[in-house]
């Protein structure tokens, strides 16, 4: 299945694949609409057009695309190399927890210039520390990593709820202590909505992780590990050892993410803080074809889905725009292979 | 039985203009040209499993409606088709693959006890032994592509076409190929075989078609008297081919470049000792499937082995494959479809595929790999010569070519593996690769040739070892492979046939025949 779910090289093919996508989901989206008696039209022009005329909304939306562009990038980052990271979320709530322990525990004074480069390294390295465990099972002992991933996942979320119950939740909350002010992001100015500073983090993050795939010979190497593990290794990469890294470097992104949640808007650790978010990420990177760039496009578009649903949700059901965000990751799946498929024919196998 | 005239587009590139092939049945019909001449394209549109755009088919005295054929009609219509790189699932058994998609017994239950009589009593028949319930991924070669060739004979083909069925087999498995082709013609059957040796050509074909970049540029049938090799030869390549002389063997005096000490892998490879001069191009003939992967594999590191590898005098049996390659070693994989490329990026990607002395270790240096790409391709004539080509576009020929620059381009060669060099692969780029490996023994590297083709070990090697059954069991150097015998004495030994009385004194002398 990864072969299908995996971007080729052709950027023009890419774009085809994403746009067909797109438009597959809003002609499934319109179907849907029907059939829950509203006009489709309707819908989809008072989404955009609400959402871009109020400040709020539209800070909501790129909120949500804050956390999502990073948890794509996660995901994107294990794509390319051939791995498939389901293990976001997981990976996503030991950035959290580690980000708000990190930040609750420093002392009070600490200036901005320490507590956040502290909280952010702490958030990377607990989803890092995830996902070489990930990428070491599956480089050391094949063991699949969607099968660990899942595990992982699950495993994360209940530790950390019951580190939240044992020791950070304050008398029958479920809230932890709040992070010091040092360390505590700036919302970007959007009516009160909660768009913060980790908008610009997550911008710098994907010029670099753009700049390190197409630019350097790291990039190379993780991309031809995941396009012909035999040939990497033919010409002296070591496979486990690319394999385990990505996957670190993939559970980094994914705990950066806890910057949006943590550092930016709940300034503290939360039952569910973040949830869904590197879930939907796996859709943000199937939709953005695997490119830093149509990650974040693909992030603002699910952003403005999974927000939208608030603009409209006196025309709709909000489960409409839940089946959506799936219509749209099924459409995807549809799409790529199919894009592939064409491909076949236009490069031709003239061997003999 | 098959009167074709085809077109076929890719995109904006005509690969077929108006091809035509006239087949008469009961004969063996050779289809030759140089690789990306479309051959592949034209039987494959014949076998219905790539569709044509234009021009006209006929099958017997069925007019085609090319829009409609595909594989489920030519099936019945009686054609069938051996593929180049085989189409078995390998994790079925022989006789799974052959019902694979019209399996017998009533749905949803299989009956395979029938077939696999069936497939075995046929196999015996035509003389291509088959073992029904082996599992194909664990087969040579050869004999998964014998199960092809039954299978297809099992499902009525009249017509049987073989696309490069020579490529992937050894001298005696050809042999053996040609004279069952032979013997299927005569029994009514026709055979359409797609190849580029002329040899072979001269062996079995009763017709031949020559195609040249898409168009049939000559017909030749022994109906006309017997086949001019060279005529054919002339035509597929449009000039006379060049002669390449053998380079002079280096002195006994030159460094060791490459040194193996009791090398072994698993049961595979057995104790293997070699060493190889600079200078030096040493052949590995033997039967596919006798450990040559295993050689290779192990001397680049890439297999867990005991024993000794030496490169340039230093000890690499401790080094990961990187370290061996940067201690000068280059490795031709044997398939470059699965380890030697990256087929999605371009031609400029891959020559410089982890070669950080070409872009630098981290930011990459895009005019370093830019200049490179065209150095590279000017010097080997790779072709189309663009550099943000896609690999996986370009002919057989020109992959191998894009392999061969990236490896025996790197700085300070000492020892290169070449295993299979030039498989499947055009005259035109075999005489390139042959160029580029003698230049690389010239500039001091000692290089060894692992190779079923037994035509190119002599050709190009000063001397030959054999492998059989893990075990090197024979070595002939320079004076004994002049021997007008030579061809023989190595056919003998890659098969374990004692050769004829108190054995052969150039054998005893070389003293490295097992008993």
């Amino acid at each position: 299945m990864l072969s299908l779910l995996r971007p080729g090289s052709n950027p023009r093919r890419e774009l085809e694949a994403a746009a067909i996508a797109l438009l597959l989901s809003i002609a499934i989206g319109s179907l849907l609409m029907l059939a829950a008696g509203v006009s489709p039209g309707r819908v989809w022009f008072a989404m955009i057009e609400r959402t871009a005329g109020d400040p709020y909304l539209l800070g909501q939306v790129l909120y949500k695309a804050t956390g999502l562009a990073l948890c794509g990038l996660a995901v994107a980052l294990a794509l390319d190399a051939g791995l498939f990271n389901i293990g976001v979320e997981g990976q996503l709530s030991a950035g959290v927890l580690a980000c708000a322990v990190t930040g609750a525990s420093l002392p009070e004074s600490t200036p901005g210039i320490l507590a956040i480069p502290l909280c952010l390294a702490a958030a990377a390295a607990a989803g890092a520390v995830v996902g070489a465990s990930i990428g070491a099972l599956r480089a050391m002992r094949g063991a699949h990593e969607v099968i660990t991933s899942i595990m992982l996942n699950a495993i994360v979320a209940g530790v950390s709820l019951w580190i939240g119950n044992e020791v950070l939740f304050q008398g029958g909350t479920t809230r932890g202590n709040t992070i010091v002010e040092g360390a505590q992001l700036p919302l970007l100015p959007m009516s009160g909505s909660s768009v913060n500073a980790a908008l610009v983090l997550a911008l710098v993050v994907v010029a670099i992780v753009w700049f390190l795939r197409v630019r350097t010979t790291w990039g190379r190497t993780w991309i031809a590990v995941g396009q012909e593990p035999a040939a990497a290794r033919a010409v002296g990469i070591s496979v486990a050892r690319v394999q385990t890294l990505v996957m670190a470097g993939s559970g980094a992104l994914a705990g950066l993410a806890a910057a949006n949640f943590v550092m930016g808007h709940k300034h503290a650790f939360e039952e569910g803080l973040g949830r869904g978010t590197g879930f939907l990420g796996i859709s943000v990177a199937l939709l953005g074809r695997s490119h830093p760039v149509g990650v974040l496009l693909a992030a603002v578009l699910l952003g403005l889905l999974s927000s939208g649903g608030l603009a409209v949700g006196d025309l709709v059901p909000k489960e409409l725009m839940e089946m959506l965000q799936g219509v749209v990751v099924l459409s995807v799946a549809a799409a790529g292979p199919w894009v592939a498929r064409r491909s076949v024919t236009v490069v031709p196998e003239v061997a003999a | 039985m098959v009167e074709a005239e085809l077109t076929k587009r890719y995109g904006t590139r005509e690969v077929l203009s108006l091809a035509t092939m006239s087949v008469r049945p009961g004969t063996v019909h050779a289809l030759v040209g140089e690789n990306g001449a479309g051959k592949s394209t034209l039987v494959k549109i014949i076998a219905g499993t790539v569709r044509g755009d234009g021009g006209t088919l006929r099958v017997g005295d069925q007019s085609i409606d090319l829009a409609r054929w595909d594989r489920t009609r030519a099936r019945a219509a009686g054609i069938g088709i051996v593929q180049q790189h085989g189409a078995s699932a390998g994790t079925l058994s022989v006789v799974e693959n052959a019902v694979l998609g019209v399996e017998p017994g009533g749905w949803p239950l299989i009956d395979l006890a029938e077939t696999r009589g069936k497939l075995r009593a046929l196999g015996d028949e035509v003389g291509l032994p088959v073992e029904p319930d082996a599992r194909t991924d664990e087969l040579s070669l050869g004999a998964a592509q014998r199960a092809e060739i039954v299978a297809a004979l099992h499902h009525g083909a009249k017509l049987l076409i073989l696309d490069e069925p020579t490529a992937v087999l050894t001298p005696i498995e050809v042999e053996g190929l040609l004279a069952t082709l032979r013997r299927l013609a005569t029994e009514g059957r026709t055979i359409v075989i797609v190849t580029h040796k002329l040899d072979e050509v001269r062996t079995v074909a009763d017709d031949v078609t020559v195609l040249r970049a898409g168009k049939t540029v000559a017909t030749f049938s022994t109906a006309q008297g017997p086949l001019e090799v060279a005529a054919i030869a002339r035509a597929m390549v449009g000039a006379d081919l060049p002669t390449v002389e053998r380079l002079p063997a280096p002195p006994a005096t030159a460094p060791e470049a490459l040194k193996l000490e009791r090398l072994e892998v698993g049961t595979e490879l057995a104790a293997i000792t070699l060493t190889i001069k600079r200078g030096e191009l040493v052949g590995v003939a033997g039967v596919d499937g006798n450990g040559q992967r295993e050689l290779a594999l192990s001397i680049a590191g890439l297999v867990t082995s005991r024993g000794v590898v030496s490169i340039d005098g230093r000890d690499a049996s401790q080094l990961s494959p990187a370290r061996r390659l940067a201690a000068g070693l280059a490795h031709i994989p044997e398939d470059r479809l699965h380890g030697g490329l990256l087929l999605d990026a371009t031609v400029a990607d891959n020559l410089a595929l982890a070669r950080t002395d070409i872009t630098g270790r981290f930011v990459i240096d895009r005019a370093r790999v830019a200049k490179h790409a065209a150095t590279q391709i000017e010097e080997l004539d790779i072709r189309p010569p663009d550099p943000s080509a896609i690999v996986r576009g370009l002919s057989g020929g020109n992959q191998q070519k894009v392999v061969i620059a990236r490896e025996l381009s790197r700085p300070s060669l000492r020892a290169v593996i070449a295993a299979q060099p030039t498989r499947g692969v055009d005259l035109g780029a075999v005489v390139r690769i042959h160029g580029r490996l003698r230049a690389a023994a010239q500039a001091g590297a000692g290089v060894l040739v692992i190779s079923a083709d037994l035509d190119e070990l002599l050709a190009l090697c000063h001397r030959i070892v054999v492998l059989l059954r893990g075990r090197i069991v024979g070595e002939l150097d320079g004076e004994q492979l002049r021997r007008p015998d030579a061809r023989e004495i190595i056919g003998a030994l890659m098969t374990g046939v004692e050769l004829a009385a108190d054995g052969d004194p150039y054998l005893q002398a070389s003293g490295r025949v097992s008993p």
